[in-house]
């Protein structure tokens, strides 16, 4: 997570963010370069998806700075926006439209080459080949979930962002998720993981934070086994919250 | 501006699908219209005002709530799933949405009153055919712009808790002058007077159109934004 002589894929310097009297954000700050996935633990109302919104441009952060390889996030930057995918609690698909034509909007609007076959190449990788004339509406929450999945990374971005992606996924989904996810880090994807799961969460990550009440209190590369970690994350939790 | 006319044109697109296949604000809009229409020419008495003065302003209100329908739709269709997020995420700016919302309402709004036309010529025994091309051009220019200002409205009042009844609280001010313009237009038109009588009217209405234009391209990005 240390900045190279080149400039981080993706840094983050003293975000800040209030609602209100809450304040959601306070002084959050990490780097990461190409192939890393950082997995950010903490309790409900932690902040964690506030800071997923800042870094996918969605909010404005009220102090400090995200940086896209060494650039300062614009929002109007269209060569910044196709360099994200986000996957969200919500799926921010179309229910009246079917699977592969939500793919096809999603892709027209990102400028991707043939929008039509890399729909249906994305909804292979997902393994809904055989929904792809499904209406969205008419899908259980596991299967939306996947296409979802198959929408944030239809236009290829070098950065991720996952918010909870496991919610509501049945294990052979959970499964196929999380081979994409590992597929990802080989691919030498940056990769930004928010999860209430600390087992799935460390599996995937090369960095792990925990939030608590908007701040990061740890946040460093992997290291010790699960157990030591989740007494830590106990600790922090506790002592925190 | 070539992105942003082919951004635009994909979310009108896909908008348009989408009415086209659940046709829920379509046919409302044609049902409420025809309603309206019945009202108002079984309820007037044709012996204290002349049709030919109540016609116009018929016209316009059944025009102006019907498309109000659509409106009410246009950013509704947005918060399903989030879905509005998925835009604003993507590459597609911010005036690309906005004119892609405004097409896909054109659209919408235009196909409302090519059958409402009709509709109110046969209930009202107007004349229509007979001033066709001056009266499309009057509908064509008040309808850019109580559409353009209603598409900004809709996303405004998507984000409030009652966003049906915000849209027209919010939209209806606005639509004052280009609505008067179009009546007192349509008025000249069907009475047959010359030409030189309802040039200030569309004069009116085709500033009213370049002005709320460009005012909700600039000032829709901060309607949408958290």
């Amino acid at each position: 997570m240390v900045a190279s002589a080149r400039h981080p894929v993706l840094a983050v310097r003293d975000l800040a963010r209030s609602f209100g009297p809450v304040r959601a954000l306070r002084g959050v700050e990490f780097t990461l370069d190409a192939g890393e996935v950082l997995a950010i633990f903490g309790p409900n109302g932690a902040g964690k998806t506030t800071l997923l919104r800042i870094l996918a441009g969605l909010l404005r952060p009220e102090r400090g700075a995200v940086l896209l390889g060494g650039e300062p996030a614009v929002r109007a930057d269209a060569r910044q926006r196709r360099r994200v995918g986000l996957i969200s609690h919500a799926s921010f698909l179309y229910d009246g439209l079917t699977a592969s034509e939500n793919l096809e909007f999603y892709g027209r609007l990102y400028g991707v080459g043939d929008p039509r076959a890399r729909a249906l190449a994305a909804l292979e990788a997902v393994g809904l080949a055989e929904r792809a004339t499904t209406i969205a509406g008419t899908m259980s929450r596991g299967m939306l979930q996947r296409l979802a999945i198959a929408r944030a990374l239809l236009h290829d971005p070098d950065i991720v962002l996952l918010d909870e992606p496991f919610t509501g996924l049945d294990q052979a989904a959970a499964g196929a998720l999380r081979r994409q996810l590992v597929r990802l880090r080989e691919e030498r994807r940056t990769v930004v993981l928010v999860t209430h799961n600390l087992d799935e969460g460390l599996e995937l990550a090369t960095h792990t934070a925990i939030q608590v009440a908007g701040r990061f209190v740890e946040c460093a590369p992997k290291d010790g086994d699960a157990a030591d970690y989740r007494r830590r994350y106990a600790e922090a939790t506790a002592a925190h919250g | 501006m070539g992105e942003v006319l082919r951004h635009a044109l994909t979310i009108a697109g896909k908008d348009l699908r989408l009415e086209f296949r659940s046709r829920t604000a379509f046919l409302s809009a044609l049902v409420f219209t025809a309603l309206v229409l019945a009202i108002f020419q079984f309820a007037r008495d044709p012996t204290a005002v002349s049709t030919a003065d109540l016609a116009p302003g018929i016209l316009w209100i059944t025009f102006t709530f019907a498309a109000l329908l659509g409106l009410n739709r246009a950013f509704g269709l947005e918060r399903e799933n989030r879905a509005l997020d998925g835009l604003l995420l993507s590459p597609a700016s911010r005036t690309a949405l906005y004119l892609g919302k405004l097409l896909a309402n054109l659209v919408f709004v235009g196909a409302v009153e090519a059958i409402a036309l009709p509709l109110f010529a046969i209930f009202f025994n107007m004349p229509v055919l007979r001033v066709l091309g001056p009266l499309v051009a009057v509908i064509a220019l008040a309808t850019v712009g109580f559409v353009a200002v209603g598409t900004l409205m809709s996303s405004i009042a998507v984000n409030t808790r009652f966003a049906e009844l915000m849209l027209p609280v919010l939209m209806l001010p606005f639509l004052m002058p280009p609505v008067t313009s179009a009546v007192q237009a349509t008025a000249r038109i069907f009475a047959g007077r010359p030409f030189s009588e309802t040039v200030g009217w569309l004069r009116l209405l085709v500033a009213y159109d370049v002005t709320f234009l460009v005012v909700c391209i600039l000032v829709f990005e901060h309607t949408i934004e958290e």
